[in-house]
Order: structure tokens, then sequence, then C-alpha cells
């Protein structure tokens, strides 16, 4: 091959330029991608673009949870092992594989798809919150647990939140802040050390 | 190669957005060096020594590094809990519009310690009082006058006149206050009220202890809040973000009881 070091084939081109667009994919990254795609068998490259299609084409929000499936509802909301009493809201759908890792919740959740931020104008409206409050009016909720990131914006949307389905008679509870597992003391800041010391358990 | 220098600052979190996988990009506020950026690596991860310390709305003490292009916090220490901020739906509002604030309106990388120390008093006031509101306009007020955009109250700011008790109005774009006959030909001129001109003269001049022992009526409240807002908006040509928040927190107090006694209407005001 000629050395092109500005201009690749079009083709190849628009490939890379496809690629860059992906998160954490910088100019480099995306030009090892493209050239090792044009390598590779056709097979793979081939279930590679199939993969992204059927992604797009397949994949609809849960009616329920709103998290993302291929069955509506899906698969948790479906679970007859589940317990329909209790929805644990969280930010995006990545964060339900991370709870589910944990094998210790058995309920069900609602994903908001984002987070209310004040100061970038990201507003309930903007989120799945009317789906979540019908969820709470249609009845049989018990609990409300909030799992959004504590930060500013989850801190803010939990509040929120709060604001609007305590008034039904439902509880609703926020994950508990504390000390991750391998942490030191000495970094702790005083938010999270005061809540830890609140929240401390029997040994 | 030299070894990148470090240098230490207080400073004031004002936003944060994720950079990569793990870090995110702050922005700082500094008594020394004004506003500036700086990246928190791996803070995105529960065992981050740096993520409690750098929480937005933080006032912490900093060593930052010289990166090559964002300087980069290698060690963060809270200097005073932002807790009830935390705790408190409005309080956290209500800073966070202040944060907002002070973000828009003041350039990178340009000193002006008043404008630090007001929103650390202002961060503080929130966590501390109860008159949040109050608080919130005497920030905007005093912001206003040290960037240089001090409505003029004393006399009309169109004419010059004597401004006396009666119909006066505010003008954003003339920049304060504006006589009746005056206020005819400004075309964004809203009424403004005498105890609405004295409070903001009050509050443009006198220190916060003194400042904060008027009492705000909710209508004198909301009269106050609409002028500086419109001149914030003149000055930024933009709305501060935060502020419909602050609208929906205020309608969100009033007809939610009603919502709640009727299950299955009501989600129209969500």
């Amino acid at each position: 091959m000629q050395d092109a070091p500005t201009t690749a084939a079009a083709p190849v081109a628009r490939l890379i330029g496809e690629l860059h667009k992906l998160p954490g994919i910088g100019p480099k990254s995306a030009q090892r991608l493209a050239y090792y795609l044009l390598r590779a068998p056709e097979e793979e490259a081939r279930a590679l673009a199939e993969a992204i299609l059927e992604v797009k084409e397949k994949i609809v929000f849960c009616s329920v949870c709103q998290n993302i499936t291929d069955v509506d509802p899906c698969s948790i909301c479906r679970s007859e092992a589940r317990d329909r009493a209790v929805i644990c809201v969280v930010e995006e759908p990545l964060d339900i594989l991370a709870l589910e890792r944990t094998n210790g919740y058995k309920g069900t959740y609602h994903v908001l798809h984002g987070v209310i931020s004040p100061m970038d104008g990201v507003g309930p409206e903007d989120l799945k919150v009317a789906e979540l409050l019908a969820r709470v009016r249609d009845g049989g909720v018990r609990e409300v647990i909030m799992a959004t990131n504590p930060n500013l914006e989850g801190e803010a949307t939990a509040m929120y939140l709060g604001r609007l389905i305590s008034p039904l008679g439902v509880r609703v509870t926020r994950l508990a802040r504390g000390l991750p597992v391998g942490a030191d003391l000495e970094y702790a800041d005083e938010v999270t050390l005061a809540r830890a010391l609140e929240n401390r358990q029997e040994v | 190669m030299k070894t990148p220098r470090v240098y230490k600052t207080d400073g004031i979190i004002l936003r944060h957005r994720n950079l990569g996988e793990a870090d995110k990009v702050l922005t700082i506020y500094t008594p020394r060096l004004g506003k500036l950026e700086a990246v928190a690596k791996g803070v995105r991860r529960p065992t981050s020594r740096l993520a409690g310390h750098v929480e937005v709305l933080a006032h912490a003490s900093l060593l930052l590094a010289h990166g090559r292009n964002l300087d980069v916090v290698t060690q963060a220490q809270e200097v005073e809990s932002s807790r009830p901020l935390w705790e408190d739906l409005e309080r956290l509002g209500r800073a966070a519009y202040a944060a907002e604030l002070v973000d828009r309106c003041t350039p990178d990388r340009q000193e002006h310690e008043a404008v630090y120390r007001l929103l650390l008093e202002t961060l503080r006031r929130l966590r501390e009082r109860d008159d949040l509101d109050l608080v919130l306009r005497y920030f905007e007020v005093q912001l206003l006058s040290l960037l240089g955009y001090r409505p003029h109250l004393d006399a009309c700011v169109a004419c010059g006149g004597p401004l006396q008790a009666g119909a006066n109005a505010y003008s954003p774009a003339a920049g304060g206050a504006v006589c009746p006959a005056c206020a005819a030909r400004e075309a964004a001129a809203a009424p403004l009220s005498l105890n609405g001109l004295k409070v903001l003269r009050l509050f443009q001049r006198r220190p916060f202890p003194e400042a904060a022992r008027v009492r705000l009526t909710p209508e004198l409240g909301r009269e106050l809040e609409r002028h500086l807002r419109s001149s914030i908006r003149f000055i930024l040509e933009r709305d501060v973000r935060a502020a419909a928040f602050l609208d929906r927190l205020r309608r969100g107090q009033e007809p939610l009881p009603a919502a709640a006694a009727l299950p299955g209407r009501g989600a129209a005001d969500v």
C-alpha cells in the first residue's frame, strides 16, 4: 500500500470518521480499529455490523420500568420472583447491571434515563418521571428506593422525586452513603464520614 | 524534563463534567487565580480519595499540578462541610443557582477575590440561614456591583431627574430605576415599587447583617427577583438555567397536596 498519511481511501476514511464518534475513541484509535476491521475476516465485520443494526432495530424501552430490552415488558418486570411493591430508581440502564451483580435485590427497577441537573437545564420533564409517578399511583407500591448517584444532580433528583412520591403514601428511601470497601478513613470527606457514623451498624 | 510544578489554592467547585472513564473536569473558582478548570482523576470510582472533597459546591483546599492542557487536582481537603446543602433541596437548588451565576458571569483565569468571598459567604449563608431568598437577592445585587453592572438607583437612569414616590420602573436595558415619564419610553421596564427601590438600595450599600434585617414579604421578594433576573438576563443574554429549577420547586410547593389527594390526576404539573 502507498503511504497516505492523511488521505485514506474514501470508504476507509468514512469508517474512521464513524468510529471516531464513539466515546473514548480518539483519532488514532479510530484509525487502528478501522484498519483492523479492514484486515479482519468478512464474517467478523459483518457480525459487528449486524449486531449494531440489531440493537437499533430490536431494542425498545420496557413499558413498565423503561429499561432497554428486546422483549416488552423486560425480563425483570416479567419475573414472578421479583417483588413489584419495591421500585429501585436508577439513572441509567447500566446502573441496573451494577445492582444486579450484587444478587441482593429482588425488587423491580425504574430507569430515569438521565438525572435532574439544575445547572444544565435538565428538568424532570426530560426524564421518565411521569412514568414513575404513574406506576406509583397505580398502587401496589410499598417502597421506592432512590439509587441515583451521590452527586449534586443525583441528590437533587432523589430529593425532588421524594417530594413528589412521599405525599402518595409510599415509603421513599435513599441508598446508604458511607465508606466504600477499600477506602482509607483519613481521606474520607466530612459528608461521607458523618453519614457513615450516623448509619453505623452492629458488628 | 522538569518535574511538573504544583501549586496550592483554595477553591469553590462550580461545576463538573465527566471526562473519559472515571475522571471529571472541575470548574473551580479561586481567590487568586479566578475561575479555572482542572482535571480530577478517578473521582467517579467509589474508592477515590478526592471524590468527596471536590463535589460541586464544596469549598476545598486544593493542590494542583500544571498539566499539558488542563491542570490536575492532586490533593483536596474540604475546608467547610457543605453537608446542610445536601440535605435540603431548597438550599441545594439556590446554591446551584449561585454557583452557575458566578460561572456564567466570570471569565477564565481572571482574579476577582471579592467575587470569591461573596460566593463563599453566600454558600455559608445558604447552609446556615433560613431566609434563603433574601440571601440570594443580596448575592445578586452584590455580584452585579462587583462585576461593574451596578444598577443605578439614586436618580432616574434615563433623564437624571430625581425619583419621587410614584410609578417608577426598573429597566434592565437602561441599567436601573427610571422615573414615570421615562418609563413610558423604556421598552422592557417593569413597575418598581417604593419598597422595592428601598430594599435594592439597601442591598447595594449595606453589609449583609444589616441588609438581612429587612423582612421580605413574598410579593416584594418576587418583585426583586423579577428585576434582578431581568438585569442578569440582559447582561448574560441568556437565562441562568438553575433559575428554572427554582421556579419549579416553588410551583411544586403549591399544587402538590391537591394532586396527591386525587390519585390518577395531576401528572400535568410534573
